[in-house]
């Protein structure tokens, strides 16, 4: 499994701010209390070498209504929520997990080590 | 006529011009194509908005047209391919002969799933993957590794028993027959096959992987074996319901094609046990 090197780091954390950018311009745009209720809890921690995050997010398009957006190492990984509450991501649609998070752990598992490429451009 | 045949059965030569049919639509770019409709239904099909492809009634007529479409495009290259059928309740091992360097090719080498043999492992030069959401280029598979057992005869058989073809909320919640063939409630069947393949095919871009195809055909074929053990029961919903293919709406991407038009697949092809 692939440590966190510094050069990855940095190029996370410039993804991060340009994704923040992005977020705090559409944030602004979008109808007030688009936000869903119960959403689940941000999270930000290392996992397998690999920086994983999750926040609230409104507009963009992106979230199909989930409300929420996760990303890995700075990219964006689609998520899903189904109508059972459980999650599910692009990389690993049809096996549901209970949380964002743990969907976010799966992906890092799937990946063993790749760079996710962003979306919809894939 | 077309004759989708169980896998189990081909010949050396059926295997041998599926294959070449299947690598030929790589090679043009055709194969591709698929692999992005796929994508785009599975990132736009969501519970409580529009769903088409999946998690909704029209899982089975979309993927019914969808199949056929892929069959025509094989059958441009080669009229004498049909679409075989993997019946994964039978050949439910990683030593069936589906998985042998003559047809698929077996499971991927435990440090990065990479397939190693077959005409779809990366060193064949024929097989790139270019529809992808990660970095990696090569065709990948875990079988068996992310869940243990494929379905057996007994689930698929407790799931063909259900009377009702689907039911509110007409989504992954539902009850009835659609969405526990589909796996999303009960016993799984559909998504334990593509989780127990893993690789490619427990993603959104799972087309890359042929077994796709053979994988879907069975799903299917279950659904024309329902229909046999229940001809009182018919496509849900029939009319009116937002969001939702009703059975005589038109289905996207094709719009000039409703579930109801797909009801009869005899009227595309046979199964070898029809």
């Amino acid at each position: 499994m692939p440590t966190l090197t510094r050069r990855r780091a940095l190029t996370a954390a410039a993804a991060l701010t340009a994704a923040a950018a992005a977020h705090t311009g559409t944030a602004a745009a979008a109808p007030a209390g688009h936000r869903h209720h119960g959403s689940p809890e941000p999270f930000d921690e290392v996992y397998k070498g690999r920086r994983i995050q999750g926040r609230p997010a409104s507009g963009g398009g992106h979230h199909h209504g989930t409300g929420y957006a996760v990303l890995v190492d700075g990219v964006e990984l689609h998520v899903m929520q189904n109508a059972d509450g459980s999650w599910i991501s692009i990389v690993s649609h049809y096996a549901p997990v209970p949380t964002p998070h743990a969907a976010a752990r799966a992906a890092v598992e799937e990946l063993q080590g790749a760079a996710l490429l962003p979306f919809p451009a894939n | 006529m077309t004759v989708r045949k169980n896998q189990a059965t081909l010949t050396a030569d059926e295997k041998r011009r599926f294959v070449a049919a299947v690598v030929e639509l790589k090679r043009n770019g055709r194969y591709d194509a698929f692999v992005t409709t796929h994508n785009a239904f599975i990132l736009g099909d969501t519970d409580n908005g529009e769903r088409t492809g999946h998690r909704s009634p029209s899982f089975l007529p979309w993927h019914r047209r969808y199949l056929l479409d892929f069959e025509s495009a094989l059958q441009s290259v080669d009229a004498s391919v049909a679409l075989p059928y993997w019946d994964w309740s039978t050949d439910r091992s990683a030593r069936s002969s589906l998985w042998a360097p003559d047809f698929l090719g077996g499971t991927g080498r435990s440090r990065d799933g990479q397939v190693m043999d077959g005409p779809f492992a990366a060193s064949s030069g024929n097989w790139p993957i270019n529809v992808r959401v990660d970095g990696r280029t090569f065709l990948r598979r875990q079988l068996g590794a992310n869940v243990r057992e494929l379905p057996t005869p007994a689930e698929v058989e407790s799931v063909l028993s259900t009377v009702i073809y689907d039911m509110p909320p007409w989504n992954s919640a539902s009850d009835g027959f659609r969405n526990h063939l589909e796996g999303w409630r009960g016993v799984n069947l559909h998504n334990r096959v593509h989780v127990w393949v893993g690789g490619q095919m427990a993603t959104g871009v799972s087309p890359n992987d042929p077994v796709f195809w053979l994988h879907h055909a069975y799903i299917d074929k279950l659904w024309a074996q329902w229909q046999r053990r229940h001809p009182g029961s018919g496509y849900l919903p029939t009319a009116g319901t937002p969001d939702v293919v009703d059975l005589d709406e038109t289905m996207k991407p094709w719009n000039d094609v409703r579930p109801a038009d797909l009801l009869d697949h005899t009227a595309h092809y046979t199964f070898d046990t029809d």
